[in-house]
């Protein structure tokens, strides 16, 4: 494997962990005008749990929302100040049997 | 009225339990509404929760809360890229002052507490945002309903997008919060023991600064449960946005240094999370009360995070603010002014005046992080090598040299601005 991977591995078990159920609908919208200025893309490497990818072909983020920790960091990080972030819905979202 | 009650507490965390029992406890009508499907179910922390104030909600908790392990032992852990120095520090005759908890099995079991002395708690149920009439706050709306209150307290936790929906707070900035990521570990309970050196029942915590997390301002720790560890880190939001750094691989970081490596070995993880931790301090709180509400802990971003404190700070707030709410209901008059007694209440007790002693710390600290976090754990280590070593030099000489050598490795003036660093530091906590 080479270091990348180990590292896509790692983060990948993490989330495996992770109890979840997911809603249809996006719980974390960012203002897509925004991110295509946004030079930083902070989001990208700030969440915990990977749910921000900058896909540079199409010009705009993928968010893959199922996996957020719900923790706010994107929401306080972002660049432009522009995600419109909310909690899933009462019966959704993340578990921890742990914490 | 229909759909109308006393208080209505928003968040079944440590904050929102002490609040809505203290109500109870007094026969008046208390609803907490929880969106996890228990309370728990969404928290996360390091961690240890506190014998005295957890009495003082709950007196004989140590009876029959699940408690994990009985915290004797603490190890702080200062590590160079190639030294390390570390402090012990056992209390295995003392009454215990900590307990590691898993905050789903405890939040949990609070709110049973709460609910049997007459708490009326409703989970799975998100509180969308507060009713504001004339000013005031009535109540609250969730996805499917409106709740009506003569009080509403807000307990909702660090992120509290409901203080800042009616102005209480201020937008967060990444300076004022620390991103915590966690890992559970399960070992069983004979390695666990072996490995931190306890006996049944008696628990550890273990901290480590300097370069593991890479000379950022944070920390990593561990703390065992029964039959698991948790292990995590805890750094500025703001400091991991400016170096792109992601906050998982900091965690694999630690989990494989030599001071961790040996204690995780051979473990599964169980549970991965992540939560946010309050680190504004005393200038950075919310205003704490307006007409018909209350907020506390994390939402009030009460934490002594120089201590690592924050449960503590949550429950006894929690307590302020219902048995505020409790006089308030007695004289039937929720306005600010009434309700402005939570925060001469809050000044009286042991929360402002820590939060306001530690004050500038945060500040001096962001300011000062390079030779704190860099120069000066090195060091430290320096200091212990030359201590220790055996090479046939006058130790009398070593000290000289090793005096004279703070003063050639650094300017003037950076340790100038280094020790007044100190000063106000050490002043600000002991005036
Ligand atoms: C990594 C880490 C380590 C820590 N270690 C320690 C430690 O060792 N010891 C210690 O004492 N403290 C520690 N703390 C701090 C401590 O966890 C917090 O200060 C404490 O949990 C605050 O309690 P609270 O009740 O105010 O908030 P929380 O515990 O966050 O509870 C808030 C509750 O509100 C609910 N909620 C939120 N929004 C809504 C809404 N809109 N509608 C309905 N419900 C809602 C949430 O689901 C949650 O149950 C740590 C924190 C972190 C992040
Ligand atoms: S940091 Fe904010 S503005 Fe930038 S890409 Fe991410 S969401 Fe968009
Ligand atoms: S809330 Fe936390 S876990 Fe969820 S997307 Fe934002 S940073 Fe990631």
């Amino acid at each position: 494997m080479t270091d990348k991977e180990k590292k896509q591995s790692s983060i990948d078990d993490k989330l495996f962990k992770v109890k979840y159920v997911s809603d249809e609908e996006s719980h974390l919208k960012p203002d897509a005008i925004q991110c295509l200025v946004c030079k930083s893309k902070v989001c990208t490497y700030i969440c915990p749990a990977n749910v921000y990818e900058w896909d540079e072909e199409n010009k705009r983020l993928i968010i893959g929302y199922e996996n957020c920790l719900e923790c706010g960091a994107c929401r306080i990080a972002c660049e432009k100040k522009c995600i419109d972030w909310a909690y899933p819905k009462g019966t959704k979202g993340v578990t921890f049997k742990h914490g | 009225m229909r759909n109308k009650t006393e208080v209505i507490v928003v968040g079944g965390g440590p904050a929102g339990i002490s609040a809505a029992i203290t109500v109870a406890r007094a026969g008046k009508k208390v609803v907490l509404i929880e969106r996890g499907s228990y309370s728990g179910s969404k928290n996360v922390f390091g961690g240890a929760i506190y014998v005295q104030p957890t009495k003082e909600i709950f007196p004989n908790f140590e009876e029959s809360a699940p408690l994990e392990r009985k915290t004797v032992s603490h190890k702080y852990i200062l590590r160079t890229e190639t030294k390390t120095v570390s402090v012990d520090y056992m209390a295995r005759e003392e009454a215990s002052n900590s307990y590691s908890v898993i905050r789903s099995k405890f939040d949990r079991w609070m709110a049973q507490e709460a609910q049997k002395e007459g708490v009326v708690l409703v989970t799975e149920t998100f509180v969308k945002e507060l009713l504001v009439k004339e000013n005031k706050v009535v109540g609250v709306k969730t996805e499917l309903e409106e709740y009506f209150a003569d009080i509403v307290i807000l307990a909702d936790g660090v992120n509290s997008l409901l203080a800042k929906q009616i102005g209480l707070r201020k937008e967060i900035k990444p300076k004022d919060v620390a991103l915590g990521v966690k890992e559970v570990i399960k070992l069983g309970k004979d390695k666990i023991e072996e490995r931190f050196n306890l006996k049944d029942g008696e628990g550890a915590v273990y901290e480590i600064f300097g370069d593991p997390m890479l000379g950022m301002l944070g920390l990593g720790y561990v703390y065992t449960n029964k039959e698991t560890i948790s292990i995590g880190i805890g750094i500025s939001l703001d400091e991991l946005a400016k170096r792109k750094l992601k906050p998982y691989e900091i965690l694999d970081g630690i989990k494989s240094h030599p001071s961790f490596s040996p204690l995780v070995k051979d473990g599964e993880l169980v549970e991965y999370s992540a939560h946010l931790i309050p680190e504004g301090g005393y200038k950075k709180l919310p205003k704490l009360y307006s007409h018909g509400v209350l907020v506390v802990g994390d939402s009030a971003m009460l934490v002594n995070n120089i201590h690592w404190e924050g449960t503590n700070l949550a429950m006894i707030s929690g307590k302020l603010a219902g048995e505020t709410a409790i006089i308030a209901l007695d004289k039937n008059d929720f306005s600010a002014n009434t309700l402005a007694l939570y925060q001469k209440k809050l000044e009286k007790s042991f929360i402002i005046k820590d939060l306001k002693t530690y004050k500038n710390v945060m500040d001096i600290v962001h300011d000062r992080a390079k030779s704190f976090l860099g120069y000066y754990p090195n060091k430290i280590a320096d200091f212990f090598n030359m201590f220790t070593a055996v090479d046939s030099i006058p130790k009398r000489e070593k000290y000289h040299r090793f005096i004279a050598s703070i003063f050639t490795d650094r300017s003037i003036s950076e340790l100038v601005k280094d020790g007044f660093a100190f000063l106000k530091i050490v002043l600000g906590v002991l005036k």
